[in-house]
């Protein structure tokens, strides 16, 4: 009997502390985010330091694009990421605005065995490789290119994505842009049945088949190259100039870009103009709702990304992103202010 | 009808509990319910299978299974070069455990001292407990390389004329993922390989010792044939397990949706590709293929498994033994 009401106790002090903590937390406001796993690392730092300078919680899952897309569309997040743009008509269909919140750019990299970094390709070399035409690493094709290396008599190995991913979307985007032939063999996808190679999953599992296996080429975002220290393609861009993949060639690339006239941000950034662009870089976007339930949630997270675009810089480029020119940050700004509204007024006064 | 079942339960149910104390009351009911939660389960996801792959069921009927193009660009999806490559890494891995698995269960549980058995005994429980994630790793970092730079350029200086082992020697693919494959079968197999060779009756083996027969003639002759049919039911479950491996075959088979005759060839089974495609498949088609998939590879596991357990059943009437 005894032991009975000691057990009832205990269990009325857990309901009570259950029922009451919650309570003591009402006051902090809490965004929940998901999407594009890209970005996980600095979003989700952006997120820490924003949280303790004040106290606004944001919650960014990493659960792929494809997932962040289908979330806010069915209206269960406050916002979505994903690393390729929405098509306007399909923005339009769900009542979304998207806006690049980070720049990534993606990476051509090779086994170190085979020569040291900085091997030039053209846009069409890289083409003919993926596409298995170019089979031997001293293919008169790469050596003419690069008349000062001694390339081995090796196999190439193209080692691709196997999860479907922005990266992959960037890279085939690229892909077709500078080559008839891959845009009607194999055109542009988070996922593209590719002629030969070998698949691996995500941009560590890319990395490290990269590393392991001789004579293997591949793509992984900017991030995953450094950090791993992988040797990479230097690149001819639209100008003609071979670039190496770098902060300002990536910014420039996205500085470059027409955002001003673009319709509803459908910017891609492949194959930009400019003397030092990168061609392959990419923007991972935010998905928002155009009407919003609650104006304070709605400032609450346009004030969240204002902060990114203003104090996450040094952050960004600490963790290898590339933040977003300050030119584009004020068209994004004056967007929020046009299309974003709850009860019909707008939500962002980009003056204040 | 129904009305009459329920009252058949309920006077079961009466029965059942009419002189029990209340916590042996509560424990009963705890444990009615527990079976319940699983037969239940069972048939959610058997049915939640059948309804979100009804979309791919719908688009691609039974063309699903003899396909071989799977393009999310496209949205065509066909499970054969996934079914392939299950089948195959399957089959490597079988004619690699089996063997082992057989001569290993011999030694530990026929000639080896019960000191030197005991230890190997749990050995063998640790491989198992070893989650299959580690396996995949261990591939990449340990196998890969040594099948690349040893194995693969050995059967093909040995064999190289032969369809199987054409293509370059990066170290993935089929044949890699059958040797992890097996690996990960083989402390299950032996095991169960143990078990049956501990169910003869040790009379039979005196029986054939005092007949005169050697502890060679004595294996050959009377373990393996009487143990033969149930060692090779047992390895048919390992098999079925062997069918569902997914995260450690994504490590090391290559990851590519087509069919080639080589061992060296990337290629995918059903459980590699949902590991690399599920999470990320934005596409409502893209994902009902891919549970679709899923529900193939449920019934080969299912039908594979019942098939080992009918005939294990079968020989267990015939030789008596159990």
């Amino acid at each position: 009997m005894l032991k009975t009401a000691k057990t009832t106790a205990w269990l009325t002090i857990l309901i009570i502390h259950l029922a009451v903590s919650p309570s003591a937390y009402a006051e902090e406001m809490v965004i929940n985010g998901a999407g594009a796993s890209f970005p996980f690392p600095i979003y989700s730092k952006w997120a820490y330091r924003y949280y303790k300078n004040t106290s606004t919680k944001i919650n960014y899952l990493s659960i792929g694009s494809g997932g962040g897309i289908a979330q806010i569309k069915s209206n269960t997040i406050d916002f979505g990421a994903s690393d390729a743009p929405l098509l306007p008509a399909e923005l339009e269909e769900y009542g979304l605005v998207q806006f690049p919140l980070i720049i990534g750019g993606i990476v051509p990299v090779y086994n170190e065995s085979i020569t040291s970094s900085g091997l030039k390709l053209t846009g069409q070399v890289l083409s003919d490789i993926f596409l298995h035409k170019i089979t031997r690493w001293n293919d008169p094709k790469i050596q003419d290119l690069n008349p000062d290396r001694e390339l081995p008599d090796k196999e190439i190995t193209v080692v691709h994505r196997s999860d479907p991913s922005g990266s992959t979307w960037i890279f085939t985007n690229y892909l077709s842009k500078v080559s008839e032939d891959w845009k009607s063999g194999i055109g542009n996808g988070k996922a593209v049945p590719w002629p030969s190679g070998i698949g691996a999953k995500g941009n560590e599992g890319a990395a490290t088949f990269v590393q392991r296996i001789d004579g293997a080429i591949g793509y992984v975002e900017f991030a995953y190259a450094v950090q791993n220290n992988l040797a990479f393609i230097s690149l001819q861009n639209k100008s003609g100039n071979f670039v190496s993949p770098a902060i300002e060639t990536f910014q420039q690339a996205a500085e470059n870009a027409d955002w001003q006239n673009s319709n509803q941000y459908y910017v891609v950034l492949t194959d930009q103009p400019g003397d030092k662009s990168w061609p392959i870089t990419g923007a991972s976007f935010i998905l928002m709702r155009k009407h919003q339930q609650s104006t304070e949630k709605a400032k609450a997270l346009l004030d969240f990304f204002a902060w990114c675009y203003e104090n996450g810089d040094a952050l960004a480029i600490e963790l290898d992103y590339i933040p977003i020119p300050d030119s584009v940050v004020a068209i994004i700004n004056k967007m929020w202010e046009n299309d974003i509204k709850a009860d019909g007024q707008p939500v962002w006064n980009y003056d204040e | 009808m129904r009305y009459k079942t329920v009252h058949t339960m309920n006077n079961l149910l009466t029965a059942h509990f009419r002189h029990l104390s209340t916590s042996e009351k509560i424990l009963r009911i705890l444990c009615i319910a527990s079976v319940f939660i699983i037969f239940f389960v069972i048939c959610g996801i058997i049915s939640s299978l059948l309804y979100y792959s009804a979309p791919a069921l719908k688009q691609f009927g039974l063309s699903f299974l003899f396909s071989r193009s799977w393009n999310p660009g496209t949205i065509q999806f066909g499970a054969l070069t996934s079914i392939y490559g299950t089948m195959a890494t399957t089959l490597i891995a079988s004619i690699i455990a089996l063997p082992i698995s057989i001569m290993a269960a011999l030694y530990i549980s026929e000639f080896s001292h019960p000191v030197i058995s005991r230890f190997f005994g749990t050995v063998i429980e640790i491989l198992s407990a070893i989650p299959s994630v580690i396996y995949g790793l261990w591939g990449l970092f340990v196998l890969v390389p040594v099948m690349s730079s040893l194995v693969q350029p050995l059967l093909q200086a040995l064999c190289g004329s032969l369809p199987f082992f054409k293509g370059a020697l990066n170290g993935l693919g089929i044949l890699t993922a059958g040797i992890i494959l097996a690996i990960m079968i083989i402390p299950f197999t032996i095991n169960a390989t143990r078990q049956i060779l501990d169910k003869v009756p040790s009379e039979i083996k005196d029986a054939s010792y005092s007949l005169g027969a050697t502890q060679w003639e004595t294996i050959h002759a009377l373990l393996l044939r009487f143990c033969s049919p149930g060692i090779l039911g047992t390895c048919l479950l390992g098999v079925s397990k062997a069918l569902g491996e997914a995260v450690a075959v994504a490590f090391v088979i290559g990851n590519k949706h087509i069919i080639s005759l080589s061992l060296f060839s990337s290629g995918n089974t059903i459980g590699s590709t949902l590991v690399n495609e599920f999470v990320e498949a934005p596409d409502k088609l893209h994902r009902s293929a891919l549970i679709e998939l899923g529900l193939v590879l449920f019934i080969i596991t299912v039908g594979v498994h019942t098939i080992a357990r009918l005939w294990l059943r079968k020989i267990n009437v015939v030789s008596g033994v159990e």
